[in-house]
């Protein structure tokens, strides 16, 4: 009689719940504190950007790209012009990918002392991710500096990137660095090897090898668990090739390793943002083709020619060859690639874009099962997955 | 010397010639309520000013200010909070228990202040200087559960009842160390009464003579207050603010003040039994010069300040790992310790003379 009315606690663990790490919803089974079912909703978050790309022009879209994982912009834009470059057969300036590879780098950074801080305050440790994000905050003044925007860049463009960056950035950018590394190393304090830290991390949401490839998990999360996928190094884009960098994995894969392997690729990202202040050359920063890139404004003023380009790139835009091309990048958060097909317009046909987020929220329902509610959040914030990508 | 509690009972001796009365049981009865005034207005205010410095010192750990905008460095801002708060909506649940929901947060405040009878904050300037003062406070502050029980059970709330079975699992479990390590103290002062405790640590601290112990103490009030790295009850990562998540408005300030006045509550105690009280740090005319309800007054601060710079600088256990370190270690080592001690006391003969 009584056996028939015990049944286990269903909750409904956001979309609004302090860290469900954006809109998600999991509806959890809970057997106590052990949780038994988790069912991830997503959802909250759709704007149907896959189909608004469509009526725009492909120069149009790239601000849609900051909107998919809000954090590491840059990155995002970047997959896209590189998708219409690889349609268009452009070969970008050198000045241009160094200043890519710049940005997309700090913005790695900015992206994992993101992830890391979030890391800390699922486990309640909230000093980490004050700190962190004063750092983060200087790598948006770079951003607002270069390119007016703190967040949403919209900064790439196809052919090269919006604007130079001005001489007086590459000092400042490397004196904060030196700073930057010397302040990492007080975050790291307070977590790496703290006890408490450890204890709630430590053999918490292990993902083995076959597991983590079988899933289709990338970026951090794959190479926590053993294996050293990096896009950057097996299929170098931009000046990844020539760039000095390792590729860290972790051994375990659980929550630990995952923290373990962002602060590691910030060393890593460090390096390369080095390499590049160094090797900065100079030049143009997009192709000296009016058709693709809009031409001087004080050209304007006396050139026919320059004008009717003007007005033709910003009213109707370019047209990109029929085709279909798919390029995948190494964001911060995992692989994220651009499927585009273009029927000859100057808008795509259809771009489905891959989500690395949706990948890492799908495991989820395994991967939580088992473990307290309260390592739960920890799992999630180590998965580091951002809504804006997964619902697109 | 000044005392706080002659300048009480003069306070109380004006009223009283105010009023020209001078039947015993009015002199009793106004002197009481002057007290209890004072002392609930005294320990009100601690309380808004504990809020403050909690979030003065958490933001310059963070690299903020923290409140600076109301008042100067902020210190109206406590004022403009509680202000606030009385004159927001009170929301309660949809089929939730109103009489509980409502007598919960009273239950706790009441509680959170009852404590406070025992706490000698100089020498004579206790309430009610009773023989079993320790006793009085373990039993007092182990009725605050029920509170928090009857807070998340009423609630209708699936993450408040959680946050109560975790902190009354929690409560429970760190009271019975507590109540062993007090025993480390009695057994050396030879007396339940508080007054006699802080005396007795004239020739030299408790934190010094039963140091592990006083380590001890310190990270069970942590676990007692609900305070990090212990404070999964209102772990907000998981179970949002554990009991108290449906309360809104004053209810909710009752919680929050029950909080901060156990913090308060809690600090007090340990100075009382590791710290000396009231007793300066070394006994010279110069320190001595100096109030003794200061000296109570500042190392509760510096106990306070204590607690909450450990909630910037430590993550939060899990529920689990919480119980195990209550029951596997603290317990057993606490008892280890009493016997240790006992054994040292009686062998050394220096156990103290009960007359």
């Amino acid at each position: 009689m009584v056996e028939d009315k015990i049944r286990n606690t269903v909750i409904n663990f956001g979309p609004q719940h302090p860290s469900s790490h954006g809109v998600l919803r999991l509806v959890l089974e809970l057997d106590g504190e052990v949780v038994k079912r988790a069912e991830p909703h997503i959802g909250q978050l759709h704007r149907g950007t896959e189909k608004l790309m469509e009526s725009k022009t492909y120069t149009q879209n790239i601000p849609f790209m900051d909107r998919l994982d809000y954090v590491a912009p840059a990155n995002y834009e970047h997959c896209w012009v590189l998708t219409i470059e690889k349609l268009l057969k452009l070969e970008v300036p050198l000045r241009a990918k160094f200043i890519r590879v710049l940005f997309l780098e700090l913005n790695r950074i900015a992206r994992h002392a993101f992830a890391i801080g979030a890391q800390g305050l699922d486990v309640g440790a909230m000093t980490p991710m004050v700190w962190l994000f004063e750092s983060r905050e200087q790598i948006l003044e770079f951003f607002e500096e270069v390119t007016g925007a703190r967040f949403h860049l919209n900064y790439f463009r196809v052919g090269g990137v919006a604007k130079d960056i001005q001489e007086h950035m590459i000092k400042k950018i490397s004196d904060w660095i030196i700073k930057f590394e010397e302040d990492f190393l007080d975050t790291q304090a307070l977590l790496t090897g703290n006890r408490i830290f450890k204890q709630r991390t430590v053999s918490i949401g292990t993902i083995d090898k076959d597991t983590a490839i079988a899933w289709g998990l990338t970026g951090p999360n794959l190479r926590a668990s053993g294996v050293a996928w990096d896009i950057r190094k097996t299929q170098p884009y931009e000046i990844y090739g020539d760039l000095d960098f390792d590729i860290p994995i972790g051994t375990n894969g659980d929550v630990y390793d995952r923290y373990l392997v962002r602060i590691k690729e910030i060393y890593e990202s460090i390096r390369i943002v080095k390499q590049c202040l160094e090797g900065m050359p100079n030049g143009i920063i997009k192709v000296d083709d009016y058709k693709i890139t809009p031409p001087p404004r004080a050209t304007m003023k006396s050139s026919m020619e320059a004008m009717i380009h003007h007005f033709k790139f910003f009213s109707e835009g370019f047209h990109v060859p029929k085709g279909e091309a798919y390029v995948p990048v190494e964001t911060p958060s995992g692989e994220f690639g651009v499927y585009l097909i273009s029927d000859g317009s100057n808008k795509p046909y259809r771009a489905k874009l891959r989500s690395n987020g949706l990948m890492h929220l799908q495991i989820i329902k395994s991967l939580g099962v088992g473990y307290q509610l309260g390592d739960l959040p920890s799992i999630l914030g180590s998965l580091d997955f951002i809504f804006g990508e997964i619902d697109r | 010397m000044v005392y706080i509690s002659q300048l009480i009972n003069e306070l109380i001796a004006f009223i009283l010639s105010l009023v020209h009365v001078n039947e015993p049981w009015v002199v009793f009865f106004v002197a009481l309520i002057v007290k209890i005034a004072l002392a609930i207005l005294l320990i009100m205010m601690c309380v808004a000013y504990a809020t403050w410095l909690e979030r003065k010192i958490h933001g310059l750990i963070s690299l903020r200010k923290g409140p600076n905008v109301v008042g100067p460095i902020g210190l109206l801002q406590p004022l403009a909070d509680g202000i606030k708060l009385l004159l927001k909506e009170v929301i309660i649940p949809q089929q939730a228990n109103k009489i509980l929901f409502f007598s919960a947060p009273v239950i706790i405040f009441t509680v959170a202040l009852l404590s406070w009878a025992v706490i000698p904050v100089e020498h004579g300037g206790v309430f009610a200087n009773i023989n079993v003062g320790v006793l009085y406070i373990l039993a007092i502050s182990s009725l605050g559960v029920y509170g928090i029980l009857i807070a998340g059970w009423s609630s209708n709330s699936q993450y408040a009842l959680m946050g109560a079975i975790r902190s009354s699992a929690q409560m429970i479990s760190y009271e019975l160390s507590m109540g062993i390590i007090v025993v480390c103290v009695v057994m050396c002062a030879g007396s339940f009464n508080l007054t006699d405790i802080v005396l007795s640590q004239q020739n030299g601290w408790y934190f010094l003579k039963l140091f592990p112990m006083a380590i001890m103490f310190f990270i069970i009030i942590l676990a007692e207050t609900n305070r990090h790295p212990f404070d999964l009850p209102e772990a907000e990562s998981d179970i949002v603010a554990g009991y108290h998540s449906e309360y809104s408005g004053f209810p909710f300030a009752l919680f929050f003040l029950a909080e901060y006045a156990n913090m308060i509550l809690m600090s007090a105690f340990y100075t009382t039994l590791f710290l000396g009280g009231w007793l300066p740090v070394i006994d010279n005319a110069f320190f001595n010069l100096i109030p003794s309800f200061f000296w109570f007054v500042i190392k509760v601060i510096l106990v306070l300040s204590f607690m909450i710079q450990l909630k910037s600088v430590t993550p939060r256990y899990r529920y689990d790992q919480l119980m195990r370190l209550g029951w596997k270690i603290f317990l057993p080592l606490s008892m280890f310790l009493v016997i240790v001690l006992a054994c040292v006391l009686r062998f050394t003969n220096s156990l103290p003379n009960i007359g």
